[in-house]
Order: C-alpha cells, then sequence, then structure tokens
C-alpha cells in the first residue's frame, strides 16, 4: 500500500483564521492534484503562533465552522490541522484534529507547553493530558505537537501503541546563526531529534514546520519526511512549500524485522520502575537535586 | 590569560534570514519602501547592502546627514556605501537644525565639558531621527534601524535618536558580526577599515569610550548573555572581575533604553503589562 502526504509548509497570517481557512483549501486543492490521502498543516495554522492575548479572543469550539468547514472537505483527503480550541469550560488549548472522511478521527491538545525562552504557552494554554493513536483508514498514526517531540515519553508512547508513522506539526523559530555550521542551531537540533524519533521509534515522521516572520522570529521551515530506517525521504526550504511524499508499508516492515525494538519493548519494567519512584518521594528528591544546575548568579 | 574569540557569524545564513525578515516586516506592515540613516559607518554601511538585496535598490532611501564638525571621509564613505548597494542618496546638513536646538538653551554651546559634549551630541543623534522619520511620512517609507547588539547592550546610543526606528535589521548581531557579514556582504574597504565611531565630536572612537575593544566586549556579552555563563565560569574564561563588574553593571543601567517607557499601573489591563500583542497583531 502506498499512500500520498502533502506537507503544507505554509505562511499562518497571525489571527485571521478567514484569511487562513482559504490558505487552507488552496492548499488542499493543490495536494488533491498530486493525489494526496493525507494533508498535514503546521500548529496552529488556522491561527497562528504568537497570539499572546489573541489567544482567547481567536479561540473556537470544535463546532465551530471554521473547524467543521475544514472537517467537511477531509471527504476529498484525510487532513491534519492546528487551532486555538475552547473547551466547554473555558479552557483554551493548543490543538491539532485528525479530520477524516468528513469526520473528526482524533483531537490532540497539546501536552508539553513551552514556557522558556521566547515561549508563553504556559501563560495561555491549558496542558492535554492524553497520548493516543489515531486509527486512520491509512493507518495507526501518533500526533504531536511541536514541545511534545522534545520529551520522548510522547513518541515512546506512540510506539508502544503501535503507530506507524508520527504526525508531528509544528511552529519552530530560527535561532542561532552564531555557529560555523551550514544550518540554524535550532534546525540542527530539530533534524537530529526528527532523525531519532524515526530511529528510535521505528516509524514513518512527518514534520510540518511552518515560514514566515512574526515579530521578527522567523520560522525555519525545513519540513521533513523520514523513513523507520532514519533516512531522508523529503526535506522542504525555508520558504512556502508543498512537500509531497509516498508513505510505504514495505520500509516499516524490514526496520522493525532487521531490528526489532517494537517486540523487545519492556513496558512492565518502566511500569515497575515508575511506580517505585512515584511512591517514594526520596528517590524523586534526590534526582531532582541532583539534576538542579550549579547555583549561579 | 587569552580570552575567547568573539562570537561567530554564518553569513550565509544570517544573509538569509535578515533579507527575509526586511521583505516580509516591511511589506506586512503596507510598506513598498525603506529610508535609513547612512553615516559612513559600518553598521547602516552592512543595513543598507541588506535593505537593497531585501526590497530592491530602487526602494531604498539613504540620507547622509552631517555637522559641521563631522569628519569629511564619513560623507565621502556614506557615498561610497551608497553607490555600492545602488540606492539614491540625500545629503542634509543637520548643522542649523541642531545648531538653533543648541542655541536655545542658554550656555549649551560653550559648555565644554563632558556633559556639554553629551547633550551636544545628543541634540544632533535626535535631529537625525526627526529627519529621517520626516521623510518617512514623505515618502511612505520604514524607517530601517541600524543600532546592533553590542550598542543595544551597552546603551550605547541616544534613545529615542539613534537607537529610534520602525525595525531593526541587525540589533541580534554583536559589532564582530556585523563586520563578518558586512565583509561577506562587500562593504567598501575604507569603511571595514575605519575605527569604529560615532563622529559626534573630534578624535571620538567607540572603543575608547567603552574602555574594552569589540572583540572583547563581544566574547564577553556573548558568553555572559546568549550562553548564560555565571561569574565563576567567565572568570575561568580569563575575563578579570572588574571587567566583569563593569560591563555587568553598564548593561543594567542601560536596560530601560531597550524597553518602551513604563506606565503606571491603575486599570486592569494596561499597555505592554497586561494588555500583550504581539505588533504584527496591527497589521
Amino acid at each position: 500500500m502506498t499512500l500520498s502526504v502533502a506537507l503544507c509548509q505554509l505562511r499562518p497570517v497571525l489571527g485571521d483564521a478567514a484569511q487562513n481557512l482559504a490558505a487552507h483549501h488552496a492548499w488542499l486543492d493543490r495536494a488533491l492534484e498530486h493525489e494526496a490521502g493525507l494533508a498535514i498543516f503546521p500548529e496552529l495554522s488556522l491561527h497562528g503562533y504568537f497570539l499572546r492575548d489573541l489567544t482567547q479572543e481567536v479561540a473556537v469550539p470544535v463546532e465551530h465552522q471554521v473547524v467543521q468547514d475544514l472537517v467537511a472537505r477531509s471527504r476529498d483527503c484525510s487532513i491534519v490541522f492546528g487551532f486555538v480550541e475552547e473547551s466547554a469550560d473555558h479552557r483554551f488549548y493548543n490543538t491539532a484534529v485528525f479530520a477524516e472522511d468528513g469526520e473528526i478521527k482524533h483531537v490532540h491538545r497539546k501536552v508539553h507547553l513551552p514556557d522558556y525562552g521566547i515561549f508563553e504557552e504556559g501563560r495561555y494554554f491549558a496542558a492535554g493530558n492524553q497520548i493516543e493513536l489515531v486509527h486512520s483508514k491509512h493507518g495507526k498514526f501518533g500526533l504531536m505537537i511541536c514541545e511534545d517531540a522534545w520529551h520522548l515519553s510522547t513518541g515512546w508512547l506512540h510506539f508502544a501503541q503501535g503507530a506507524d508513522a508520527l504526525i508531528l506539526p509544528s511552529a519552530s523559530p530560527a535561532r542561532g546563526v552564531d555557529t560555523d555550521e551550514t544550518e540554524l542551531s535550532s534546525q540542527a537540533s530539530w533534524n537530529t531529534l526528527v532523525q531519532a524519533h524515526a530511529l528510535f521509534f521505528q516509524s514513518w515522521i512527518f514534520h510540518c514546520n511552518r515560514v514566515g516572520f512574526e515579530d521578527g522570529a522567523m520560522f525555519w521551515g525545513g519540513s521533513s519526511v523520514l523513513d523507520p530506517f532514519g533516512d531522508s525521504v523529503a526535506t522542504a526550504g525555508q520558504e512556502e512549500e508543498l512537500l509531497i511524499a509516498k508513505m510505504e508499508t514495505g520500509p516499516l516492515r524490514r526496520a522493525r524485522m532487521t531490528t526489532p525494538l517494537r517486540r523487545d519493548l519492556k513496558p512492565e519494567l518502566i511500569r515497575r520502575q515508575l511506580a517505585r519512584l512515584l511512591n517514594d518521594p526520596d528517590a524523586l528528591a534526590i534526582e531532582r537535586e541532583e539534576a538542579a544546575p550549579e547555583s549561579e548568579q | 590569560m587569552t580570552l575567547p574569540p568573539p562570537p561567530q557569524c554564518n553569513v550565509e545564513l544570517a544573509e538569509c534570514v535578515l533579507t527575509a525578515f526586511l521583505r516580509e516586516e516591511t511589506q506586512k506592515v503596507g510598506f513598498q519602501r525603506a529610508v535609513l540613516g547612512l553615516s559612513g559607518g559600518i553598521d547602516s554601511a552592512l543595513v543598507v547592502e541588506l535593505a537593497a538585496r531585501a526590497i530592491g535598490p530602487d526602494k531604498v532611501l539613504a540620507v547622509a546627514m552631517p555637522y559641521r564638525t563631522s569628519h569629511p571621509d564619513s560623507l565621502r564613505l556614506a557615498e561610497e556605501s551608497a553607490a555600492h548597494a545602488g540606492v539614491a542618496l540625500e545629503v542634509v546638513d543637520i548643522s542649523d537644525a541642531a545648531d538653533a536646538h543648541i542655541a536655545a538653551v542658554p550656555g549649551l554651546d560653550e559648555d565644554l565639558s563632558e556633559m556639554g559634549k553629551l547633550r551636544k551630541g545628543n541634540i544632533m543623534s535626535r535631529t537625525r531621527m526627526i529627519t529621517l522619520f520626516d521623510r518617512s511620512a514623505r515618502d511612505h517609507a520604514l524607517v530601517y534601524g541600524t543600532s546592533n547588539k553590542t550598542e543595544l547592550m551597552l546603551g550605547y546610543g541616544t534613545i529615542f535618536g539613534d537607537m529610534a526606528s520602525g525595525i531593526n535589521p541587525i540589533g541580534d548581531l554583536y559589532k564582530s558580526q556585523v563586520y563578518a557579514l558586512s565583509r561577506h556582504l562587500g562593504v567598501p574597504q575604507g569603511i571595514l577599515d575605519r575605527p569604529p565611531s560615532a563622529d559626534l565630536w573630534e578624535g571620538q572612537t567607540d572603543e575608547d569610550e567603552i574602555g574594552h575593544s569589540y572583540d572583547t566586549v563581544d566574547a564577553f556579552l556573548h558568553y555572559s548573555i546568549d550562553r548564560r555563563y555565571g561569574r565563576s565560569e567567565l572568570e575561568r574564561l580569563g575575563f578579570d572581575a572588574e571587567l566583569i563588574d563593569r560591563l555587568q553593571r553598564r548593561v543594567r543601567h542601560n536596560q530601560y533604553k531597550r524597553r518602551p517607557p513604563i506606565i503606571a499601573k491603575l486599570a486592569a489591563r494596561t499597555v505592554n503589562l497586561d494588555y500583550r500583542y504581539a505588533r504584527d497583531w496591527g497589521v
């Protein structure tokens, strides 16, 4: 089986859902010309990233027309897109939806909210608390948003549940030209990170980053597709780009046959160790102290 | 003990990011054109090269604004720089305008103290700002800033003067990185070779006034600010206690120049405190 996947590396307009929705449709038209069965948009693709106080103003429930409009479009191909979700009890989530055949198959609320450096997500968003697979007609997908991937537990939980592919929408700002490397240091870290995911979790990786500037910060694009051996299949540049890649069943089987990491998972061991740690405040306290940095001004 | 070198700069990447920045952040706010002051120094020579590449040389106006005591090399190098970038140059002699301000303050013209020189220097810097923002309105052109990161961190600039701009492409590049990128973009050799100076009075040079070489200051700021080295780590790198004290104090004391004015909080939502929106929101 072969699935054509379209990564829609676009430039969302900050806070303008109507304009971004129209852009999503235009990108989907192009993706369909390439016979895409799955189209993936970046993190917060309907709303933009550095929203600050706009977060609550643009937020919509999943029932809202702007979300449902794209859900309806998923009759043409499966779609992953992002927006600010407001729950019935008025919490605000950084959410990605997996829509298929005109229905919502899965809602992933970002679990790990970065709140350091230039990031302020902890101030504005509530954290999701579930890491569950999407059971799509195209296979089993693990959905994780940007910072979720920096916690390897997210990918591991998807791997343990049997993901064939990890879908990773992001909004990663460019940092680091003070090296003699050929790429931005934030880009180099991400490339290492996605390759590690492909290698350790023996899954297809669809990393869809955005482009454009918000208040001086550039999102560096570089969306990428890797196969379950960790080899690069396709990589985008730093401008708007529709990246098309084929996902096949062969490489997944061969990778897991060659190195049976999933067969040899030890979830019971992890359960026992975690239970011991969680029941022993002293053990946790010691670890925290050891992890604390040297105290200096 | 040898100090660490100043920070590197990947010039191809920096060029790519900064030209995209200028293009996008200019057009996003509805401008097609840009205006900037060209002093004959390296910072503005770099910005005019970036501007010409980003939005096209025909969309960029450079303004040279000599004062009667400015070194003649300044105007000559500004002309060379504008010609190299292929942009139009307007020369505005600010002597009359600045002198009128100085003359309006009794005793200032005769004041030859350090404070007198500083006040007159600030008047020149702010006269240039007025000139640039007037051209901005006249030509519907965004003012590009030319303050580098070393200046911003040390507060080595005039608030509401040369530090004023619409957008600034080089505010995250230390002076040594400004040199690297300038060499890459072919900034005229005469500008690269000239000792950096605000040229507000005769014989003034940046490194004399700052008290250290740019290489030393940049290395210190890079490790202290970007890499977040603590005091003992900085000392282990070879920075002596006195330098650490002096530069840290200077960075701290000039924080006010890097922020908009603070506002007395009274209401539920106060501008920039808890009324927080990206500037790009206003687009």
